[in-house]
């Protein structure tokens, strides 16, 4: 049966799963190397902020080569624009990630010992939202009566991170032992950093449910 | 023999009108979603169109025949005019429209004009066909609908796979559709000249012999052909884009659908096989592909939960088939008295 399909429609479903994998891994990776960076694990996160940059590349490279499989070799006429759609807004979501983890290596933002497990709890809901997200892609492309069921947990775990971003933010405001305003300016705009990647994940898995009412029979 | 082919030239261009009417039906939505590309699709369809009316096209035109037997070549020739010049007209409009009900007003005016009785019985049957193939189409849609549903909704393939099988698919019912189109509605085309026909006996390399009906109809698949060729493109993106909005899935169900009636309404062997187990057959008819494809439309819309069809547009179409068949009537009625009277041609 594999004989039967031509080998560039093998190639762009290598690529597009090889492309979701790539934003799976940018999410772990994401979650993984702030929880060292709260914990001072320097060189760990020195080396994850490494590994996100060359996920970020590979990731600009998968989807180079999909845009340019997809409109040359006429693959998936139909459509072809919602899938470009959604490579296009999960790869802002890879760049946020790098985004946020550039960030904290050149500003070092020195996050109190009490504000730690916000920060934490906050970057594992917004890794969760990636991952919820990341199976709900998968399975528009091959199962797809789950999708809904993986946006519902997106638009939850980005709830969650909402309500846990401005409790934060209330706490850094009111906390005492911050003397300066720029300081607690500089600690809200980190948590304003690391909840983006969950909202711009909602913002796709909104595309998402479009395009599965459009591929509807 | 000359004389002879320019009286054909009426089915030839009947011919070339259905062509440039009906690829649509069967290659809009692979055209018009890039599935296809309008080329493929044409050479496609010119192909099997012809294949249909030479090897299939005998059984729905006999019963055209039925109802009208045309031995004066000019007759025929008028007959085939009116019934040209009325879908040239509604195409020009934009109305897809049926070639099967101008052949029929056509012929009616040619047993008026004569003065012959109009076998009733022959045309309720082909009248009564006009009802019975959007209904069945409607109910084949409906099912196919729903077994394909079924297993979407199961499969874990991916959309780029399902999209390939959804690309040959399109491609192979619209090859089956071509086929069928060419058998069921050569009959419109050809079906008046089969008394008067000029053609002889070809023997070709003592191999294969073609009787002259089926050189006529060879002839008529022809100019089908380069109807698809020539003319189709603005009737497929009507089809395509404008009237009904199916996917390449729905329109693989569709275009099935369409053509497994047409194939069931044109198939003698079907119709011997039911003949003689004693069951009910579908009488061997022309039939409408563009009255076929609305009863699948609203098929799908059932099986779907919602009627999704442009109203404005299905209007036209329903205007068009009680226009079709009087215009074809008078035009073939007038167009009689003036081959008769003023270029002295016999009629009858």
């Amino acid at each position: 049966m594999s004989s039967f399909f031509s080998s560039k429609s093998k190639d762009l479903q290598n690529l597009i799963n090889k492309y979701i994998d790539v934003v799976e891994r940018c999410a772990l990776v994401f979650e993984e190397g702030v929880r060292c960076y709260i914990n001072w694990k320097e060189e760990r996160f020195a080396n994850y902020y490494k590994d996100m940059t060359s996920l970020e590349n590979e990731a600009d490279e998968h989807r180079h080569d999909i845009k340019f499989k997809l409109y040359s070799y006429m693959l998936i006429p139909e459509s072809r624009g919602d899938v470009l759609g959604i490579i296009e807004t999960l790869d802002d979501v890879v760049d946020v990630c790098k985004k946020v983890m550039e960030q904290l290596s050149i500003e070092q933002p020195d996050i109190p010992e009490n504000l730690r497990p916000g920060y934490l709890e906050l970057s594992e809901l917004s890794s969760k939202t990636i991952l919820e997200l990341v199976k709900a892609t998968r399975a528009f492309f091959t199962e797809i009566k789950l999708v809904e069921n993986y946006i519902n947990k997106v638009h939850f775990y980005e709830h969650e991170a909402d309500k846990l971003e401005e409790s934060l933010k209330r706490k850094i405001f009111e906390h005492r032992d911050i003397a300066y305003l720029s300081v607690k300016m500089h600690l809200r705009y980190f948590v304003e950093k690391i909840v983006l990647p969950s909202d711009m994940a909602e913002s796709v898995a909104e595309r998402l449910s479009v395009y599965v009412i459009k591929r509807r029979l | 023999m000359i004389t002879s082919l320019v009286f054909l030239s009426s089915g030839i261009f009947l011919g070339w009108s259905l062509g440039a009417n009906h690829a649509g039906i069967f290659w809009g939505t692979a055209v018009g979603t890039k599935m296809v590309r309008f080329k493929t699709a044409a050479i496609l369809c010119s192909i099997f169109v012809v294949l249909g009316a030479v090897i299939g096209g005998s059984g729905a035109s006999a019963t055209l025949n039925k109802l009208g037997t045309i031995e004066h070549l000019a007759a025929a020739f008028t007959v085939a005019l009116a019934a040209a010049l009325t879908t040239y007209f509604m195409s020009r409009a934009g109305i897809p429209i049926s070639t099967s009900q101008a052949i029929i007003g056509s012929i009616i005016g040619w047993n008026v004009y004569s003065h012959l009785i109009t076998d009733y019985v022959v045309l309720v049957k082909i009248a009564s066909t006009w009802v019975i193939s959007p209904i069945l189409t409607g109910i084949t849609t409906y099912i196919l609908f729903k077994i394909v549903q079924y297993f979407f909704n199961r499969t874990k393939m991916h959309m780029v796979q399902i999209d390939n099988f959804t690309r040959y698919g399109l491609i192979l019912v619209g090859i089956f559709g071509s086929y069928a189109l060419g058998a069921n509605n050569i009959g419109n085309v050809m079906g008046v000249f089969v008394y008067s026909n000029p053609f002889m006996e070809l023997n070709l390399f003592n191999i294969i012999t073609l009787d002259p009906t089926k050189i006529l109809f060879f002839v008529g698949g022809m100019a089908i052909a380069i109807g698809v060729a020539t003319y189709s493109k603005k009737v497929i993106s009507t089809i395509g884009n404008n009237l009904y909005k199916f996917s390449p899935i729905t329109a693989l169900i569709v275009v099935l659908s369409v053509s497994l009636t047409m194939f069931l309404f044109a198939s003698s062997s079907i119709h011997d096989f039911l003949v003689s187990n004693g069951l009910p057959a579908f009488p061997l008819v022309p039939i409408s592909a563009s009255q076929a494809i609305i009863g699948s439309v609203i098929g799908l819309g059932l099986a779907r939960k919602n009627v999704d069809v442009n109203f404005t547009q299905l209007r036209k179409i329903l205007l068009g088939w009680v226009i079709t068949p009087i215009f074809a009537f008078l035009i073939s009625y007038i167009s009689l008295y003036f081959i008769e009277n003023v270029f002295l041609q016999i009629v009858n």
